[in-house]
């Protein structure tokens, strides 16, 4: 178990650090788009809510993970489709990318 | 065999995650990460759905096309100018989801089968879950006008939530001792609720930017959570990756503001009732030189270089495509247009940004704080629209005003600044600004879009 948490930590900070080097490179022009982009991307807890909803553990449960799915659908779906819409606003002069 | 595939999926998807997020660094490409990421996430959801747990799809499919739909409509119709208030609202959904799954998580479990770890992890989950969820909906309403965007605050607030955090500490401790107890457990989703909503009411209008990013955070913590209890490495990358991107953009939008985070979250700054002594060390009313729209136009025909600096106020009144319009006006006529952009200009981190290219602005006009502040001394004309911190001298030499050291433009080194001003009342901060008496400055007063509308069509006429 404890050899489980170990695992689970090393695997959360390596992410924060990766996370902190990648996003340190996005320009201050892109900040919306990366929020809503970030949004899209952990909106991946619905894979947590298909588990509730789609398993057979009593009706609280699916009730919960029913609702669960719906809200994670709006942030992953929502998410990527505003986060393009925003980025195909930025165009260079003349109309390029 | 099945679950080494579903391992993998989601190894696929951590990977296009980051992906995603590096395409971010430049405008060329991002469009690209957004497919890499929508894949990452279709790999991620066909291997859960292989898992031998989901036994009914009943519930499954129902769910994911009501979500679809609603976030489809959200994002095709929401203006750009709501953007603050989509976000909020999408993290308010994100940490709910976070939050129920491990409601769900504890009360289908004999509790005593549960390790220490995955009951700690459930109490950060359910805990950040509900904080999110309330505070966002809090951020949301503030920036939406249905709660005053003034701090509600009484004495002993801070007192009262800090007790609150430090109880539902303890709490967890408990609840690990003794898992059983579920009033516990509930107890502490309780107080994530209430904590959401004291915590994000004292907080004025101005410090949603920060606000906004720190519930981000608190949102991808909660989903980090999440991966801990269910043992889901994804959720665990995601979760990280959205945390550490909220944390970044809440310590720059501080940093922006010249303002230590313990400050936004307990300064209740942005009253409106506690600044004006600040300003008022000047007794008698100096004069400003209101010029007409003949007077302005006069001086932006001569200007060979012209920076406009966008505030909040442009986007109130819509004024995007104006500016634009008067942009594009002037370098017809030869003079080189750049647009500066401060951290702070909108009401979330970028989104003045995002603003102006909606107007079809060109992203390579627009420009930073550190990038353009040196060119102000050999610029002709500044044009400030709906701006007014961000612009205000006291933050350089006045030691008493409250906006003392925030990165402000230097634009009272041009050779002459215009400002465009609804009024001469005081700002969002309730400060006064000296830069509107200074000798060099033009203010004329009006409707943003209308003067700037005004502006181009005089000089229209004298084409």
């Amino acid at each position: 178990m404890a050899q489980d948490l170990v695992f689970s930590l090393y695997i959360f900070v390596l992410a924060g650090f990766l996370g902190h080097h990648v996003i340190s490179k996005v320009p201050h022009l892109l900040h919306t788009p990366l929020m809503a982009g970030t949004n899209a991307i952990a909106g991946i807890s619905l894979v947590g809510s298909l588990v509730v909803a789609g398993g057979d553990f009593g009706n609280v449960s699916t009730i919960l993970g029913f609702v669960a799915v719906v809200c994670a659908s709006i942030n992953t779906v929502g998410g990527f489709l505003i986060t393009d819409r925003m980025l195909r606003m930025f165009k260079k002069k003349g109309g390029g990318r | 065999m099945e679950s080494s595939l579903i391992g993998f999926s989601y190894l696929v998807a951590s990977v296009c995650f980051i992906l995603t997020l590096q395409f971010l660094s430049s405008p060329k490409f991002a469009r690209r990460g957004v497919l890499i990421g929508v894949f990452g996430m279709a790999v991620a959801v066909v291997g859960t759905l292989l898992k031998p747990e989901i036994v009914v799809y009943k519930w499954i499919i129902p769910g994911v096309l009501i979500g679809s739909l609603i976030g489809g409509a959200m994002s095709a119709w929401i203006p750009m100018t709501k953007m603050p208030e989509r976000i909020a609202l999408s993290h308010a959904f994100g940490g709910l989801a976070a939050a129920l799954v491990g409601i769900s998580e504890y009360i289908r479990h004999d509790p005593h089968e549960l390790s220490a770890v995955t009951l700690t992890a459930l109490g950060f989950e359910t805990f950040f879950g509900f904080l999110t969820f309330t505070g966002s909906l809090m951020a949301f309403g503030k920036l939406q006008g249905l709660i005053s965007g003034a701090p509600i605050t009484f004495p002993g607030l801070n007192a009262i939530n800090i007790a609150a955090f430090v109880g539902s500490l303890v709490g967890l401790v408990v609840f690990v001792g003794h898992p059983e107890m579920a009033n516990v457990f509930f107890g502490i989703c309780a107080v994530g609720i209430v904590i959401g909503v004291t915590a994000v009411i004292p907080i004025g209008g101005a410090d949603m930017p920060v606000v906004i990013s720190l519930l981000n955070s608190y949102a991808g913590l909660s989903s980090s959570a999440t991966g801990f209890a269910i043992h889901n490495n994804v959720l665990i990358i995601a979760g990280a990756l959205d945390g550490t991107s909220g944390f970044i953009l809440s310590m720059m939008m501080s940093k922006a503001m010249n303002r230590s985070f313990a400050n936004v979250l307990f300064g209740a700054f942005g009253t409106g009732d506690a600044s004006p002594s600040a300003g008022a060390g000047d007794p008698r009313k100096p004069q400003y030189n209101q010029g007409t729209i003949e007077d302005a136009v006069s001086t932006l025909e001569a200007a060979q270089s012209v920076i406009v600096v966008p505030g909040y106020g442009l986007a109130v009144s819509q004024a995007q495509h104006a500016v634009r319009e008067l942009g594009q006006h002037l370098e017809k006529r030869g003079a080189k247009v750049s647009y500066a952009i401060h951290p702070v200009a909108g009401r979330m981190p970028g989104h003045m940004n995002v603003l102006l290219a909606e107007a079809d602005v060109p992203y390579d006009q627009l420009y930073d704080i550190e990038d353009i502040n040196d060119d102000f001394a050999q610029n002709d004309v500044v044009l400030v629209v709906g701006a007014n911190d961000v612009v205000n001298p006291a933050a350089k030499t006045n030691k008493g005003s409250p906006i003392y050291g925030m990165p402000v433009f230097n634009v009272e080194n041009s050779k002459t600044v215009i400002v465009l001003k609804r009024s001469m009342n005081t700002g969002f901060s309730g400060l006064d600004n000296e830069l509107f008496y200074l000798p060099n400055t033009m203010v004329v007063l009006g409707d943003a879009k209308k003067t700037l509308q005004a502006l181009k069509n005089e000089l229209d006429t004298r084409d």
